[in-house]
């Protein structure tokens, strides 16, 4: 038996081309929108990834350091390191900030790395160019997302930054490209107030009574030095000994130190099921209402399309063709339709993702189970066509 | 009468009931011989439509007896389950317009019928070459239809029509749309067809152009059929 569907489809195919091209790119979209909630959870996860650590220490019951704020004491690590399993330990800082590059800027967060060297956690595993941070003060490695390039000046609060070294696939949770830069750096960038502030906070230390106290020598100077240091940091990242289990590490820094753990598994929980929920949330629905726009559009073409027909299909009923060899003709154009608009779709997305400001991950499984779901919508929204033409008198071709 | 072709006896149609009704066949009775061509002519609303219908098994008479081939498949009720069966293999139609399906070249457009009934595509190939050649448009066989003339897409429709040996083709005006030279070429081409392959052919017809070549026609009139003889003109270029 000939295929009714596969003739009309190379009849006319101009007219099915141009509406497969046009379903494909909203097909694409669909993609894309999917692709998008992929690139945020990888983006998390590289995250984790490029820590290097097993175990997150924060402030105690805070989702620290990238849901939540968290603050602890710079000198924290030295305890962590003396429980069992620990094998390294490092403090760590997020900044999340604007820098200017040229008259551009990009948003990048900067990372406060501890002075031990590569290898440490919170160190970018690999360099794409240059070095890693061999000074205390004053060097940065940048992500190579940011634009920096090597010997690039970055400033950053108050003071100038040399870029030494470059990353690839060093981001935040949400997308922004790092910048490495030491860890006493980085906490004067976060925590140090501007001059004016400094001036300001000093003058009032010094008019309060109960610092300057004239039989008291040494603890006006002793205030105001504890208010201009930054014994803080976000985070320690912890790696723990190959064999130990990080719910038992995890169990003892919550007995001991006080603190709150967090293992990969928790921090990855953390990441993907509350910091971007909402915003998968959002691209889910984004993904249903295209979803419907689809099938309503594929609807509205194969009905068009069948109605145009009506002639030849009470002619065909007339001539004894059977329901079913109707009904299968109509859902193999509208799956035929579906075939043009997800190839069209596939490729337009797999060639306009890389121009998304932020990453974009298309994973194969999701064009399968795209493929699926547009086969599925083309086979509903056939079913209104088919209802019609099955509804076609066959004595209509006879007249009368 | 015969014991093949078309025997209709008493046939009626009723549309709607009560005081609506309306009595479109009023006890029709015809028959038509294997291998013979008759006209069926009447003025608009004389219940041709109607017959032609309850003849192509689309609608259902009210009463009567339709003897097809040999075999009753209509006595007070259909006789046969699967109508649409019925239609593919012992119905042909042909049409006012040829009605060809658009996307289907020549030689597809008369060898669906086959298909649909089951036959391979080669040996329904085979048999739409055959009708083709027979019907003189064996040379357009991969034309599609929007590329042939009216006259050859009206042979085609003839072709297809005759695809399955139907003992009975039902052809509603086919030559309406034609001019004298072509309606008549058209004639004689289903005249010979019918000698040829022994089918009954019901030819429903305005044309004047036509009306004297058929040795019989029925008259249609408020849904009865009178019986007369044609002239029986004959056809130029018929052997």
């Amino acid at each position: 038996m000939i295929s009714l569907a596969g003739r009309d489809i190379l009849h006319g195919w101009g007219k099915f081309v141009f509406t497969g091209v046009g379903l494909g790119l909203l097909i694409g979209v669909t993609l894309t929108m999917a692709g998008v909630y992929r690139g945020m959870v990888d983006d998390g996860k590289a995250l984790l990834d490029n820590s290097g650590a097993d175990l997150w220490v924060v402030q105690r019951d805070t989702l620290g350091p990238y849901a939540e704020a968290s603050s602890i004491a710079d000198d924290r690590y030295r305890d962590l390191l003396a429980l069992p399993g620990v094998r390294a330990a490092a403090n760590v800082t997020y900044l999340t900030m604007q820098l200017k590059r040229g008259a551009r800027e990009v948003r990048a967060m900067v990372v406060g790395i501890a002075p031990q060297g590569p290898g440490t956690p919170g160190w970018p595993a690999h360099l794409v160019a240059g070095r890693h941070i061999t000074r205390s003060h004053y060097e940065a490695v940048a992500d190579i997302a940011t634009g920096f390039q090597l010997g690039d000046r970055i400033r950053i609060r108050r003071q100038h930054y040399t870029v030494v070294g470059q990353t690839r696939r060093m981001v935040s949770s949400s997308g922004d490209p790092m910048v490495f830069i030491p860890l006493r750096d980085a906490q004067q960038a976060q925590f140090l107030k501007d001059n004016d502030a400094i001036a300001q906070q000093r003058r009032r230390t010094s008019e309060n009574p109960a610092f300057n106290r004239p039989g008291v020598p040494g603890l006006l100077e002793a205030a105001i030095d504890a208010q201009s240091s930054n014994p803080s940091v976000n985070a320690v990242l912890v790696r723990l000994d190959p064999g130990a289990r990080p719910d038992e590490a995890r169990e003892a820094v919550r007995r001991w130190e006080h603190l709150t753990a967090y293992t990969r598994h928790e921090m990855e929980e953390i990441l993907v099921g509350k910091l971007i929920a909402t915003s998968a949330r959002q691209i889910g629905m984004f993904l249903a209402i295209l979803a419907v726009v689809s099938a309503a559009i594929v609807a509205f073409i194969i009905y068009t399309l069948t109605l145009g027909k009506i002639r030849e299909i009470a002619v065909l009923k007339l001539i004894g063709a059977r329901d079913r060899s109707i009904a299968w003709m109509i859902l193999q154009q509208a799956l035929g339709l579906g075939l043009i608009g997800f190839t069209v779709g596939k490729v337009a997305a797999t060639f306009w993702a890389p121009a998304f400001p932020k990453y974009v991950l298309l994973v194969p499984e999701d064009s399968l189970r795209g493929a699926l779901a547009v086969a599925l919508i083309c086979a509903l929204a056939s079913l209104v066509a088919i209802r019609a033409a099955l509804r076609v008198d066959p004595a209509e071709a006879i007249g009368g | 009468m015969t014991d093949s072709g078309i025997i209709i006896e008493g046939l009626r149609k009723r549309y709607g009931e009560g005081d609506t009704a309306v009595d479109a066949l009023r006890g029709v009775n015809m028959h038509v011989s294997p291998g013979e061509v008759i006209g069926l002519i009447g003025p608009s609303g004389s219940g041709k439509s109607t017959l032609l219908k309850c003849l192509g098994a689309v609608t259902d008479p009210t009463a009567g007896r339709m003897t097809l081939g040999g075999e009753v498949i209509y006595d007070e009720g259909w006789r046969i389950r699967d109508l649409r069966a019925l239609r593919r293999d012992k119905i042909g139609f042909v049409f006012q317009s040829p009605y060809l399906i658009p996307f289907l070249d020549v030689t597809d457009n008369v060898a669906l019928l086959p298909m649909l009934a089951g036959n391979a595509n080669a040996a329904a190939r085979g048999r739409a070459r055959e009708l083709l050649e027979a019907l003189d448009v064996a040379h357009r066989d991969k034309a599609m239809p929007s590329q042939l003339s009216g006259g050859e897409q009206q042979r085609v429709a003839i072709a297809r029509a005759l695809a399955n040996h139907p003992p009975v083709i039902l052809a509603d005006e086919p030559t309406a749309p034609l001019d004298s030279e072509r309606a008549l070429t058209v004639i004689r081409i289903l005249n010979q067809m019918a000698r040829q392959y022994h089918t009954a052919i019901i030819v429903v017809t305005h044309d004047e152009k036509i009306i004297p070549t058929f040795r019989r026609i029925y008259h249609i009139r408020d849904g009865v059929t009178h019986e007369e003889e044609g002239e029986g003109r004959e056809l130029p270029g018929t052997p």
